[in-house]
Parts: structure tokens; C-alpha cells; sequence
């Protein structure tokens, strides 16, 4: 299990629940790894800033992940975390590796902004 | 919104946290902003093996335990601060925030650290997380049985071209001189690594790939001639840039960047001072890091007092 404060998906009925159940999911899936850890400290610091959006991370070892190994998006990915981007079940973003705050704030706020 | 501090620290890296402990214990008032994750470079070691008093640990496990002492003596700490303008010179040392909010003190240190090297291509770019990678632990084991490239001649890229021979059929480690910067034990381990090959004296020209690399082109300084390496995996150690840019026009910096200090750390302005990776020296370590954060602690407590007895 990784130890993040974020929420974790360790399941395949976690995820496919998670996934059927919300309009905007972010899932970072990686592991406790130098370039995994900005980014599950980015996801944790734009909670408050982004409550429907549901923010999770998910062991890249773990039993859940072949949904997110198994995506056509993440083909060619070769680097630490892959993090999928879903908008009503649909992955709409998907990037490999570690990301600056400016980078998954521009992909947040193209694909979960609200209305104003 | 304005809000006044004895001291601001820029940078929440080993320096600028152990600055704002000693600060803290002291009752001075102090403020940390890190434009990043706060630990700096720290967060990219996955183990510590050489911080005296603490058996081997993560960096971020350290980093995570100076922000906790930092905060439990007083320090304001601030991941991802969207700093918009820094002003030095005048006896008040003003931050001001993107989001209009200003920090006002009388000493500030300057405690930004550094961030890994690029070589600056658009291949490179397009490439990252594709074949192009900035850390071997993380990445190592997707290029299990593939050949990969490792660029760089220090310790960093020596030591992680070894590990790397864990998962790779063939290391080639490319390097723009014609012998290494790096331990001469570890310079023989990798000659004499059966895997390992060398290929000195290099430009790097391009990396070739559409959706993952496959080839590193690079060329012989002096004959020019142009080799294409093949190569699944690219890991790239060629040292580090300090974060010093903006305080180029205020502070007095070497010729690659680094803030020039006295031993007290104070740079050339009054009541600013700099500690860490992103000074002037030749060391960095967390050791040094942590040191260089004490003194300057110390120092802008005591310049903070010489203020007040004026
Ligand atoms: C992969 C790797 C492994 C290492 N392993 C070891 C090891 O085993 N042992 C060891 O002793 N050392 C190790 N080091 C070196 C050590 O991590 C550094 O020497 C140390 O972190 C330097 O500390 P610092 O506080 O000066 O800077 P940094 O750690 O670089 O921290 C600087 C901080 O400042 C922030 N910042 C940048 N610009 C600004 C700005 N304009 N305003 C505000 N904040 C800003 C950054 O976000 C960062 O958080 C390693 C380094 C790396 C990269």
C-alpha cells in the first residue's frame, strides 16, 4: 500500500466503483518513488481547490493496476507514475513520469472546471 | 494582504527547513515559501545512507521530519507558493504572491536549492517518460533486457549506469570528455563491468523515436563523426543547475550561478543570506545543506539583534 494521505484504489471493484460513480477521477498510479512523490503531494495540495474532483493514487504493484497497465493511452508510457485522467468513465488525459503543479492544474482545469 | 516576518525563507530543501528550526527555537518569526514540494531534492533519493544519527532512511522520510520539527517550533511553512516578485535591496525584504498577498521582513535567506540538468533538446522533452529518464530506481525496470544509454561522467551517472545493469542487457554510458569526473573506485568498476561500454568524448545531436526512443545520435568532438546508438532506455546524470535566476540582477553570483557568501552566509546585501546547493561551494550533500541552514539562522538572528541595538 502506498503511504500517501491520499485515498487509495486497491481493488478491482474499488476502481470499476470509482470510476462508474463519479463524473471527474484523477488516479495516479505509481509507487513510493522519487518521481511518483511530487505528484501525490500536488494531488493532496489541490483537494480543497477541486472538491468533484475525486483524487486517488494506486499501487503500480498492486492487484488494481492492470486497469490502468492495460490502457491503450498509457501504450509506450515508460516512466513512474502513469496518471489517468477520467471524465464519466472515459480517460480523457493520460501522462507518464513526474509532472510540475502548472501541468496537472492545466489538464484539471481543461478537462474538470466548472461551470461558472 | 500584507503580513510581517522576523525572517522568509525561500526554499523548503534540508537548508531552508533547518533554518527555519533554528529560527523557530529562537521565537524569531519566520515564513517558508517553496514554489515546489517542500524536501527539495531530498524527495528524489530513495535512501539515505550517509546522515550521521539516522540509520538508512528515505530522503523524504528526513525532509518530512525537519518539516514537522520546523512547524512544531513556529515556522509558517508554504508548499507551491506562486511567488510573483522578490525584493532584496531595501531594509524591508518584500515577497509578494501571484495571488496579490505580501511578505514583508527584515532578513531573508535564500535557500532554493537546485534542479537536475537537461540537455535542452525538443527530443528530450517529447521523450520523458518514453524512453527518456531522470532517475534509475524508478524507471530501471522497464528496460529489462533492452539496451539503454546512460549520458553523464560524475558519481550520479556512474553509480546508476552499475544499478542499471540489473535490468539491461547493455549499458552505454556517453560522456562529452575523455575521462571521468567520478571516484576512481567506482570509474573501475564500471571498466571493468562486462556489460558496461563507454563511448568518451560525445555532443549529443538528437534522440529518434515517435512514440518511444530508440535511438541516442551523438557525435565525436574532435572528428565529428556521427554514432547512432541504439537504445530502448536514455537516463540522463549531468549534474545540476542552481536556482538562483531571480536574484541574478540583485545578488552577486559566481560564473555558474551559484550565490556567493561569507562563511556567516551573507550574501552581498545586508540581512540576505544564502545557504545550501545554491551557493558558492563545493560539497552538497544534506550534511552540507543542513549546516549551511544553521549558520544562516544564526546569522540573520544576529543581524535581526544588531538592528535592534542600532
Ligand atoms: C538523486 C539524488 C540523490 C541524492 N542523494 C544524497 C544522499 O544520499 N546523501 C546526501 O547527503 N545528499 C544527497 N543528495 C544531495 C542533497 O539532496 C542536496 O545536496 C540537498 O537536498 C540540498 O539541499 P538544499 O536545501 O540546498 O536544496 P534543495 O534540496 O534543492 O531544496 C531547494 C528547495 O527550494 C525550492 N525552490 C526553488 N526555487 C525556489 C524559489 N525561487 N522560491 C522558493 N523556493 C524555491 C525547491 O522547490 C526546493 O524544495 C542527493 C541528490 C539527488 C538529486
Amino acid at each position: 500500500m502506498l503511504q500517501t494521505n491520499l485515498k487509495h484504489v486497491e481493488s478491482d471493484e474499488e476502481f470499476e466503483k470509482l470510476i462508474a460513480e463519479n463524473e471527474n477521477v484523477m488516479i495516479c498510479c505509481g509507487r513510493m518513488g522519487p518521481m511518483c512523490l511530487p505528484v501525490y503531494d500536488i494531488m493532496e495540495s489541490l483537494q480543497a481547490k477541486f472538491p468533484h474532483v475525486q483524487f486517488r493514487d494506486m499501487d503500480f504493484d498492486g492487484p488494481a493496476s492492470h486497469n490502468i497497465k492495460r490502457l491503450p493511452e498509457v501504450r509506450g508510457f515508460m516512466g513512474l507514475p502513469f496518471t489517468i485522467y477520467y471524465k464519466n468513465g472515459q480517460v480523457v488525459q493520460a501522462t507518464t513520469s513526474i509532472q510540475t503543479e502548472e501541468q496537472v492544474l492545466g489538464i484539471l482545469n481543461r478537462y474538470f472546471a466548472r461551470a461558472a | 494582504m500584507e503580513e510581517q516576518f522576523d525572517v522568509i525563507v525561500l526554499g523548503g530543501g534540508p537548508a531552508g527547513l533547518t533554518a527555519a528550526i533554528y529560527l523557530g527555537r529562537a521565537r524569531v518569526k519566520t515564513l517558508v515559501l517553496d514554489t515546489g514540494t517542500v524536501g527539495g531534492q531530498t524527495v528524489l533519493s530513495f535512501s539515505v545512507a550517509n546522515y550521521p544519527g539516522v540509520e538508512e532512511t528515505s530522503g523524504r522520510d528526513i525532509s518530512q521530519t525537519m518539516l514537522r520539527q520546523a512547524r512544531q517550533f513556529g515556522a509558517e511553512v508554504k508548499a507551491y507558493a506562486k511567488i510573483k516578485a522578490v525584493e532584496l535591496a531595501g531594509e524591508n525584504k518584500v515577497v509578494e504572491l501571484q495571488d496579490g498577498s505580501r511578505f514583508v521582513a527584515r532578513a531573508l535567506i535564500v535557500a532554493t536549492g537546485g534542479v537536475p540538468r537537461k540537455l535542452g533538446l525538443e527530443s528530450e522533452a517529447r521523450l520523458a517518460g518514453r524512453g527518456i529518464s531522470y532517475c534509475a530506481t524508478c524507471d530501471g525496470d522497464f528496460f529489462t533486457g533492452k539496451p539503454i544509454v546512460v549520458i553523464g561522467g560524475g558519481n550520479s551517472a556512474l553509480e546508476e549506469a552499475l544499478a542499471l545493469t540489473k535490468y539491461a542487457s547493455r549499458v552505454t554510458i556517453v560522456h562529452e570528455f575523455d575521462h571521468f569526473q567520478a571516484q576512481p573506485w567506482i570509474v573501475e568498476e564500471v571498466r571493468a563491468h562486462p556489460r558496461i561500454e563507454l563511448v568518451m568524448e560525445q555532443d549529443i545531436l538528437d534522440f529518434v523515436g515517435e512514440e518511444n526512443l530508440q535511438e541516442v545520435v551523438v557525435a565525436h568532438k574532435q572528428t565529428k563523426e556521427i554514432t547512432r546508438i541504439e537504445a530502448d532506455g536514455c537516463f540522463i546524470f549531468i549534474g545540476y543547475v542552481p536556482n538562483s535566476a531571480a536574484f541574478s540582477a540583485e545578488l552577486q553570483l559566481n560564473e555558474r550561478g551559484e550565490i556567493i557568501t561569507d562563511d556567516n552566509m551573507a550574501t552581498s546585501l545586508p540581512g540576505v543570506f544564502a545557504a545550501g546547493d545554491v551557493r558558492q561551494k563545493r560539497y552538497r550533500q544534506i550534511t552540507t545543506a543542513v549546516a549551511d541552514g544553521t549558520v544562516a539562522a544564526l546569522g540573520a538572528t544576529a543581524y535581526l539583534e544588531e538592528r535592534k541595538a542600532a
